[in-house]
């Protein structure tokens, strides 16, 4: 009778085994949680689709906001801003919310989305688009909204809401027209 | 061979001659085509500043794009299809009295057929690039251009009219019998020819569902109607100068036929334009506006309502007078009515035909054109160059007709003249 | 007696005839080489590829001498498997005009005497859309949009069925594979048959010789496009030719700041153009004329 060698052969040799082993129950866990997180990437596809978007149109030596807020104490009473920000007037929903409620207390370089995950300024579409899911469909499609470069054979940029859209106060206002064409014998007389 | 040699020969044996005929003439005739010429000439300046500055230098724009030029061209197209009028009676009825004036008429048609092609290219904007429309060498764009076939039908019928009565003149220069079955084919054919001119033209217009005004499928029926009236009209004025300064017998008679034509294409004419007038006020769709502005006016813009309404008193009138035998028959109230039905379908179809096509504009825009000085002096330099024209083919052609001019007497004149020269040789030789 | 007759005849003939050469040399040697090349060119789809490189080079040299820039004119052809599509989303129109002038800009419009637009902007009261004979053309106001109008740009709608290439007389307007109508400038004659055909007036006409400020030109351009004219030559617009044959947006889809304009190849199911028309409410303009026009305009739902 041979004797066993104390490197524990049985190990190697019985990971093919029908029969598991604490070893290969760790292994089987890991494969199998590694199997259902992969399997929930095409769900979150739709979510975290890419768009080259132009950047955010943060004002100047705004960001990183973090600059400022980091050592700050954080108050999440609604109130009007007295010190800072004095210059954003909220017209955008403001009976119903204020600004904490779309950016996150604890880190204010980060957007909230309402199931808590925190998004960047660049990605801020998909706050716009949890309450206004008609036109966030029809910006996906790229039919809202405004697109520069090459629609085939080059970069496409996509314009961010917010490059179009003030967050804080969205509608947009009149715009001075460009001239009226001259009348047709405006140019003849002249002349 | 030698018959085409010799049918060459006498033909530019009778074009030196006629040159002759043309140089001499008359004081009156001398004032006439020196008046012309004036005329002529200053046209010419005013459309060269026309060329080198560009289309800007009239009132045309993008709103009415077509003006004045285009006006007289679909006038004058009609008084040339009004020859078919002469030639029905003589050539298929044997009429007499109009078989005598058919040539002359022929020629008239000729004449204003150049005017309209005239008015064409001082029109087009690239008069360089005329050669793009010809068959072949350029690329014209056929069957599917009505401008196509209006080119390959003028140009066609001006063949004609040239063709026929400059054989039936070289004839009778030379006192030959023309061959009918060379000619009759040709003469035949320049009836439905006459009819084509102005339905390819009313077509040319009608075929734009762009323009309402004129998307209306009366629009030939009523260019012919109004063509038979005006084109004959300027015939039996003409035919009245032509037979008080010069030889030409011309019978009362001819111009009364002419003239019983011009009552019914006057009728023809009035009760089309009512058929219009009914669909579209009847039934008041958006497109009355065209209509609007032409008699009424349109938001204020009401320059052309003076002149349909004086154009439909005209034609009213002359229509009565036409329709009445005792006025039709007398003189001076038959040349009162054609002076009144020349001036009044020229409106008519002239800048109340194209103008109100233009407005309002296919976005709703409304622009009032007006010709300029220098669309005007155009237009008369080339109304000038046609009366020129066929001033100087009368001048041809009525001492051929009334028989002076002939090859018989141009042999014995200068069979005369070279005795005469022969005598003097002797004299003067046998003296010294 | 005789003879002498003759010789004073041949002479005078002889003396008219000399004249009339005499004059007529200089007349005809005034034209010069360019002058003599362009009355001769072919037209554009007779040319062969030698021939269009000739006409490109020669109008290369033409525009460095008139506006003292390079220009690279192409020629480049229709890409397979598309056929180009607009939209307008009216809901969104403020009537702000930028477009006119972006495209004025791009397309090297005349700037005045005459003054040239591609585009027109229509303002048209609440309640009746569509009937243009109320339209306003001339509105301006300080600020757009105006409470109780909407606003409606027309240009050219490169018609898949035209009117205005059934009419030219000499085949200088014709549709391109990929349905833009384009017009050969030194072809065309200037009869305006095609502006008095057009139900859109998409086309406008070079009454002069057109003005360009040298600093504003745009020295990338087709040859079927946005290339300098001449006068009296008829121009209209084409999808930005130049740009969308390389897959760029056209100028007033660019320069439009609310986003009302869209563009794709109505060939392509996955092309913006097409997504608006499975899902919104499109039409077009004078449908009734059968024109088979490529620009939908639609609203927002």
């Amino acid at each position: 009778m041979a004797r066993l060698h104390t490197a524990d052969p049985g190990a190697q040799i019985s990971f093919f085994l029908p029969y598991p082993s604490t070893m290969q129950k760790k292994y089987y866990t890991l494969l199998l949680l590694l199997l259902a997180g992969a399997s929930f990437v095409p769900l979150a596809m739709g979510q975290n689709q890419e768009f080259p978007v132009s950047p955010p149109p943060l004002t100047e030596g705004i960001y990183p906001c973090t600059n400022c807020h980091a050592g700050m104490p954080v108050n999440t009473k609604k109130r009007e801003l007295k010190e800072e920000h004095i210059n954003i007037r909220l017209h955008h929903a403001e009976t119903m919310r204020w600004c904490l409620d779309c950016h996150n207390a604890q880190n204010r370089d980060k957007l909230r989305l309402f199931n808590g995950e925190l998004i960047g300024f660049s990605e801020s579409y998909r706050l716009c688009g949890e309450c206004h899911g008609p036109v966030f469909r029809d910006w996906k499609a790229g039919i809202h909204g405004k697109r520069t470069g090459y629609f085939f054979g080059g970069k496409r940029t996509y314009f961010l809401c917010a490059n179009c859209h003030d967050p804080h106060e969205p509608k947009f206002r009149p715009i001075k027209p460009e001239p009226p064409p001259h009348h047709p014998m405006e140019d003849r007389n002249a002349k | 061979m030698e018959a085409l040699q010799n049918t060459l020969r006498e033909t530019w044996h009778f074009y030196r001659r006629t040159l002759t005929l043309v140089a001499k003439g008359g004081k009156v005739y001398y004032a006439w085509c020196s008046l012309l010429l004036v005329i002529i000439f200053v046209g010419l300046v005013f459309y060269l500043r026309q060329h080198d500055a560009g289309l800007i230098a009239t009132h045309m724009n993008d709103q009415v794009s077509w003006g004045l030029y285009i006006a007289n061209f679909t006038y004058l197209v009609g008084a040339a299809a009004a020859a078919v009028l002469l030639v029905i009676p003589s050539y298929v009825y044997h009429f007499k009295p109009i078989k005598e004036i058919v040539v002359l008429g022929e020629l008239f048609a000729a004449s204003s057929i150049v005017m309209a092609i005239l008015f064409v290219m001082v029109d087009l904007g690239r008069i360089d690039r005329f050669w793009h429309l010809i068959p072949f060498v350029g690329s014209m764009n056929f069957p599917q251009s009505l401008l196509a076939w209006d080119v390959l039908a003028l140009n066609g019928y001006l063949f004609l009219n040239l063709l026929i009565p400059i054989y039936l003149l070289i004839k009778f220069y030379y006192h030959k019998e023309p061959n009918w079955k060379f000619i009759l084919p040709f003469i035949l054919l320049s009836i439905p020819m006459a009819v084509a001119i102005h339905t390819v033209t009313a077509f040319l217009y009608n075929g734009l569902p762009a323009r309402p005004f004129w998307n209306a499928s009366i629009l030939a029926p009523r260019f012919l109607a109004s063509a038979f009236c005006s084109g004959p009209a300027i015939i039996i004025l003409i035919f009245q100068i032509i037979r008080k300064v010069s030889t030409v017998k011309l019978e009362d008679e001819a111009l009364f036929k002419i003239s019983e034509l011009i009552g019914y294409a006057m009728f023809l004419n009035l009760f089309l334009l009512a058929s219009e007038l009914y669909k579209e006020y009847y039934s008041h769709t958006v497109h009355i506006e065209a209509f609007e502005y032409l008699f009424q006016g349109l938001h204020g813009h009401n320059q052309l309502v003076p002149w349909i309404w004086t154009a439909m008193a005209m034609n009213v009138t002359a229509f009565i007078i036409f329709l009445i035998p005792a006025t039709r028959k007398r003189l001076l109230t038959l040349n009162l009515g054609c002076l009144l039905i020349i001036i009044g379908v020229w409106i008519e179809k002239g800048p109340g035909f194209v103008i109100p096509g233009f407005v309002p504009d296919p976005l709703g825009e409304i622009f009032e054109y007006v010709p300029n000085l220098l669309e005007l002096m155009v237009s008369f330099g080339i109304w000038a160059t046609g009366l020129l024209i066929f001033t100087l083919l009368m001048k041809v052609a009525i001492p051929i007709e009334t028989g002076e001019f002939t090859h018989v007497g141009y042999v014995e004149r200068t069979h005369r003249v070279e005795e005469e020269r022969q005598a003097w040789k002797q004299i003067s030789s046998g003296k010294f | 007696m005789r003879n002498k007759d003759f010789t004073r005849r041949e002479f005078i003939r002889n003396l008219s005839l000399t004249a009339l050469a005499g004059v007529s040399v200089p007349l005809l040697s005034s034209c010069t080489k360019e002058e003599t090349e362009d009355f001769l060119q072919k037209h554009f789809r007779e040319m062969t590829k030698e021939e269009k490189q000739g006409v490109i080079a020669k109008l290369e040299e033409r525009y460095a001498r008139q506006y003292g820039r390079k220009f690279q004119i192409s020629t480049q052809e229709a890409l397979p498997d598309t056929l180009w599509g607009y939209g307008l989303e009216l809901s969104r129109c403020i009537g702000c005009r930028r477009c006119v002038y972006g495209c004025v800009k791009e397309n090297n419009q005349s700037r005045r005497a005459p003054q040239l637009q591609w585009i027109r902007v229509l303002r048209l009261k609440r309640g009746s859309l569509i009937n243009l004979e109320n339209s306003e053309h001339y509105y301006s106001p300080d600020l757009v949009p105006e409470k109780g109008f909407i606003y409606l740009p027309v240009q050219c709608q490169q018609c898949q069925d035209p009117p205005c290439v059934k009419v030219c007389p000499v085949h200088a307007t014709w549709q391109e594979p990929d349905g833009i109508v384009v017009v050969d400038y030194n072809w065309c004659i200037g009869c305006r048959y095609c502006i008095a055909a057009c139900p859109y007036k998409g086309r406008v006409f070079n009454w002069a010789e057109p003005d360009i400020p040298r600093e504003e030109v745009n020295p990338s351009v087709h040859y079927l496009g946005n290339r300098p004219r001449m006068k009296c030559a008829v121009e209209k617009c084409t999808f930005c030719i130049q740009r969308v044959r390389q897959g760029r947006y056209p100028a007033c889809v660019e320069v439009c700041p609310t986003g009302t304009r869209k563009f794709g190849n109505l060939l392509d199911p996955n092309s913006e153009i097409r997504y608006i028309i499975d899902r919104k409410r499109v039409f077009r303009l004078k449908e009734d004329l059968n024109t088979e026009s490529k620009f939908y305009y639609f609203f927002e739902t």
